[in-house]
């Protein structure tokens, strides 16, 4: 075996991020004062030149013997991974400008779970699922259980340590048990090896497995109970990155698996994913309900929002597909908008989660207001508003294919959600006006600013974007 | 004249009228300076603006074409061909009015909140203006996505008026109606769904040509059934409306009752009688059900309140348990009708609102029994009162008149038990109405706080003379009106009876007590 330069070339936007990330180590490690504003700023850098890479690079290639794969979906969903932790690098800039626990380490863990996240992505070996995997995993502990010195936060890293490590050795296991029946770990082999569904009966046991370690990665009900505990523990940063990084990746990992190698054995898996999909959305509308920290209500929200979006799963087809990535698409801003409004939740230099903190939040931040009553509008999926557009062609995927009283469950589990995104406008407009925050930053307003503002403009302009869901989605059936 | 016209509905009048709404309150948020100035502005630009979209629209009235059943003043954008929905915008004889209506209404509203409303005032005029916004496309969508985004934004700008402007208990409220209405919303949106997997396209002119299977219909009329019920409100989920109405602001239930609730007679107009044809005529004896409870039960509600909102709110179950009969009568005299009694509640129960409001901004309670003997020191409030009790009354020469008649003769044709008991509802709407006009305006003044209230102001008498006038006109000579629609209800007559006899059903409605039966089993 030979090595050729040349087959290097469809992974040189990770290799440029993988290098990047060692150089910031070393630049934390040797520069005297704290580098995380500089190392936040460099990684927004090298997060953009990736995604010019991405998308000047081949539009498809395989390499590595065929591990590792480029094509339209994977840098759909690379790009937004990138947007996700670009933002995500923004507010951990200017969240270290407060917070003075901030450390030059925690950049560079975003840009190693970034890198995790592509390859995971890119992966098209069970083999290279797991290398990705757990580049992101391990780099994800570490960030949440970020606060050594808070018990709620090492509890939480810890919790997901544990958690995640058992989800980790039940996708390993099921992955060999596939291996073991299949007789191969690549994704074009095994779906060779299903024999048009008729495989057996331990490979479907093995794909249960691998569904349940990658429902624990998008924190679908049951493999939820981390979710709000780590999203309450973790500093506010590094919980919008783990609203969305995390999901959008494993769950186009998920699409790419269950319709790539697995596909020939839809009718297994399909109860499957309806039951999680089910289940998370009604969690997610419900056990809402009773929060009073606004990080631990957006966990619950994002394991719905996981529910809906698995329904483009259950689909299983190009509609599907598209359905489910336009809907990651505007998930990545809405929720990267609302923890912009998170973030700026200070009151005396002190950060404040509660949801009741938020009714001063109309009399002294009018602007503010307006941003995350559309944000939750939008979440709720209220016309005119991205989030509508988002849930309508989900389901429109799943009335196409018959699937309709499971949309019928989601839209009437929509209506609890609504319930709980409204009772957030209902705080800001309707109740007493309470203390002011501190006047929030320039970015952070910007972030919020453009997040809210992109919910409108989507709705208006929807078709270049549905356009490119769309295309990532026939790559997606192409190969 | 002529030319300007012509210039006029040469332009995209549609769109014009729908987001000039939408410019104002844009042009609202920019507006900067002391609370004071951004108030007094902002009241100034809000009525410019709905006084503009109101003159405009009027070209549309002025340049429609009455003799044909064709949709009119047409645009078409593809707006996501990806899944084939268009921004298409069109009006027949039947939306057209309800387009007037709704712009006629809001520069009212807004005159009506000139003094009542004093906190945020900027944020209040503009979800007024997305309000106009959302009510005009929704009547103009001719695309059913189009018009779904329009039928639920409307929830937006009245859950925040309702909230936050509102009194009493205004957050309950506020909660109810917006969930209330989702989750009807998001049945029609499965139904919505199902018909795009059907027939492949959302455009309405389409769907209308469509035929579905008969099993299919059932469950796709109910899925509308839920969302457009509740907005009308049909009894028994109309329980959110007397809340919603006794604690939002009065321009608030002014176009709750005079515009919203037409939402849902509208929906059934548009959507469940001409695409599905066979299921409206197999629901008929189950909608002609609810609507006599409505009409009977909620006027012996309403002739028990004691706040005068209530009363009102009551009433605008009962008056649209009308709507609903005339819609589902299924004939031209029914479903003109049907149209008219909108047309006139919207006018009437919203100026019977502003009644309400006028004496509420003096005394600051909606009681009935806190008032008594208003005839003595305010006669032009009494009498601009008595008028639209009257026309809510349903006397002939108002326009109450004129919609209940036709709605009864039309049902009395295929029903006759039907339109016996919705007659006993003229009875008992007289009884609330006159027992209600009794103790407020006749009687001794006796008390001291009432005997001090001032008469119609300058302001007041400009937001009723109007409203006065076109009330006296639509009884009077309701020609204008009817002759607007009346090519467009009979393309949907025939077409619906056509489809009935296509498909073999019997006469609608002639076996209440079968299908009633057949209906709980």
């Amino acid at each position: 075996m030979t090595f050729e330069l040349a087959s290097l070339t469809p992974a040189i936007p990770e290799i440029f991020l993988a290098l990047s990330g060692m150089l910031f180590l070393m630049i934390g490690v040797f520069r005297k004062e704290d580098s995380t504003q500089l190392l936040s700023w460099l990684g927004v850098a090298a997060m953009a030149v990736t995604g010019y890479l991405i998308i000047r690079g081949p539009e498809t290639a395989l390499t590595f013997q065929d591990l590792f794969i480029v094509n339209g979906f994977t840098s759909f969903a690379k790009i937004l991974v990138l947007i996700g932790a670009a933002l995500t690098l923004l507010m951990i800039n200017s969240w270290a400008q407060v917070a003075k626990t901030a450390r030059f380490e925690l950049p560079i863990l975003v840009v190693f779970a970034t890198l995790g996240m592509m390859m995971m992505v890119s992966a098209n070996d069970l083999i290279s699922v797991y290398l990705g995997l757990e580049l992101q995993s391990l780099s994800l502990y570490v960030l949440a259980a970020y606060h050594r010195d808070n018990t709620r936060s090492t509890e939480a890293g810890v919790k997901y340590f544990v958690l995640g490590a058992l989800a980790s050795g039940l996708l390993l296991y099921g992955s060999s048990l596939v291996y073991g029946f299949g007789g191969t770990t690549a994704f074009a082999g095994l779906a060779a090896a299903m024999h048009g569904g008729e495989a057996h009966l331990g490979v479907v046991i093995g794909i249960v497995f691998v569904i349940a370690g990658l429902a624990f990665k998008v924190s679908a009900v049951p493999f939820h109970m981390w979710t709000p505990d780590v999203y309450e523990g973790a500093p506010t940063p590094i919980t919008a990155f783990f609203s969305v990084g995390p999901k959008i990746a494993a769950l186009c990992l998920f699409l790419r698996i269950l319709v790539g190698p697995f596909a020939p054995m839809i009718e297994q898996w399909q109860q499957v994913i309806v039951l999680i999909s089910i289940l998370s959305m009604l969690w997610g509308s419900f056990a809402a309900i009773a929060q009073k920290n606004i990080k631990r209500l957006m966990a619950y929200s994002s394991i719905g929002h996981v529910g809906y979006a698995l329904i483009g799963l259950v689909v299983g087809n190009e509609e599907g597909a598209r359905g489910l990535l336009f809907y990651l698409l505007i998930y990545l801003f809405m929720n990267i908008g609302t923890f912009a409004v998170i973030l700026s939740m200070r009151v005396n230099g002190k950060y404040v989660e509660e949801i009741s903190d938020l009714s001063g939040l109309q009399k002294n931040h009018p602007g503010m207001a307006m941003a995350l009553a559309a944000l939750m509008f939008s979440m709720a999926g209220i016309p005119p508003l991205a989030g509508f557009l988002g849930k309508y062609f989900i389901f429109v995927a799943a009335v196409n294919a018959g699937f309709v009283p499971l949309a019928i469950i989601g839209l009437l589990a929509s209506v609890v959600g609504a319930f709980y995104y409204i009772r957030i406008i209902k705080v800001i407009y309707f109740d007493e006006p309470g203390a002011a925050f501190d006047k929030p930053d320039a970015v952070n307003s910007a972030i919020m600013g453009v997040c809210a503002a992109l919910m409108l403009v989507y709705f208006v302009v929807p078709s270049k974007l549905v356009e490119g869901a769309a295309s990532a989605a026939r790559a997606l059936f192409l190969g | 004249m002529t030319a300007l016209s012509n210039f006029i509905t040469g332009l995209p009048i549609l769109s014009l009228v729908t987001f000039l709404p939408l410019v104002g309150a844009l042009f609202l948020l920019f507006v900067r300076g002391e609370a004071e100035v951004v108030a007094r502005q902002s009241r100034m630009v809000a009525l410019w603006t709905t006084l503009i979209v109101f003159f405009l629209s009027l070209f549309i009235w002025i340049g429609f074409e009455p003799g044909t059943a064709a949709f009119q003043f047409e645009e078409r954008v593809d707006w996501l061909p990806q899944y084939r929905i268009g921004y298409h915008m069109g009006v027949d004889g039947i939306s057209m009015l309800f387009v007037i209506l709704s712009t006629f209404l809001m520069p009212i509203c807004i005159l009506a909140s000139w003094e009542a409303i004093e906190k945020m005032v900027r944020e209040y005029m503009i979800a007024f203006l997305i309000l106009e916004t959302m009510m005009v496309g929704m009547f103009c969508a001719l695309d059913m996505v189009l018009f779904y985004v329009f039928f639920e934004g409307v929830l937006i700008p009245m859950f925040l008026i309702i909230g936050v402007w509102g009194g009493g208990r205004r957050v309950y409220s506020a909660f109810k109606f917006f969930l209330y209405t989702l989750t009807g919303s998001v049945l029609l949106l499965v139904a919505l769904l199902a018909m795009y997997f059907q027939v492949g396209t959302t455009d309405i002119p389409a769907l209308m040509e469509a035929k579905f299977a008969r099993d299919m219909q059932y469950w796709l009329w109910l899925g509308m059934f839920a969302s457009f019920a509740v907005k009308v409100p049909m009894w028994p989920v109309h329980t959110w409306l007397p809340d919603a109405h006794v604690d939002a602001p009065t321009a608030g239930s002014v176009i709750l009752a005079g515009v919203l609730l037409k939402m849902g007679g509208y929906g059934f107009l548009r959507f469940s009688l001409p695409m599905l044809p066979e299921a409206s005529a197999y629901f008929t004896p189950f909608v002609f059900t609810l609507s006599i409870i409505a009409i009977v039960y909620t006027s012996l509600v309403a002739l028990v309140q004691d706040d005068m909102k209530k009363l009102i709110a009551y009433s605008s179950v009962a008056h649209m348990g009308y709507v609903t009969l005339g819609v589902f009568g299924g004939n031209q005299q029914a479903i003109e009708g049907a149209i008219f009694q909108m047309l006139s509640h919207g006018v009437v129960s919203g100026a019977l609102f502003l009644c309400v409001g006028v004496v509420y901004d003096r005394l600051h309670t909606r009681e009935i029994g806190r008032y008594g003997g208003l005839a003595n020191n305010m006669p032009k409030y009494a009498f601009a009162f008595m008028v639209f009790m009257l026309a809510s009354v349903g006397l002939p020469g108002t326009a109450g008149f004129v919609g209940e008649f036709l709605v009864l003769t039309g049902v009395f044709q295929m029903n006759t038990w039907a339109a016996l008991f919705a007659a006993s509802g003229v009875i008992l709407g007289a009884t609330y109405m006159l027992y209600l006009y009794r103790r407020v305006i006749w009687g001794e003044l006796t008390k001291a706080d009432v005997k001090e209230m001032l008469d119609l102001d300058r302001r007041e008498i400009a937001i009723l003379a109007p409203i006065v006038v076109i009330t006296m006109w639509m009884g009077i000579y309701p020609l204008p009106f009817l002759d607007v629609m009346s090519e467009s209800v009979a393309a949907l007559v025939n077409n619906y009876q056509a489809a009935l006899k296509a498909a073999g059903e019997t006469q609608v409605g002639a076996h209440l007590g079968e299908q009633l039966v057949a209906l709980l089993r």
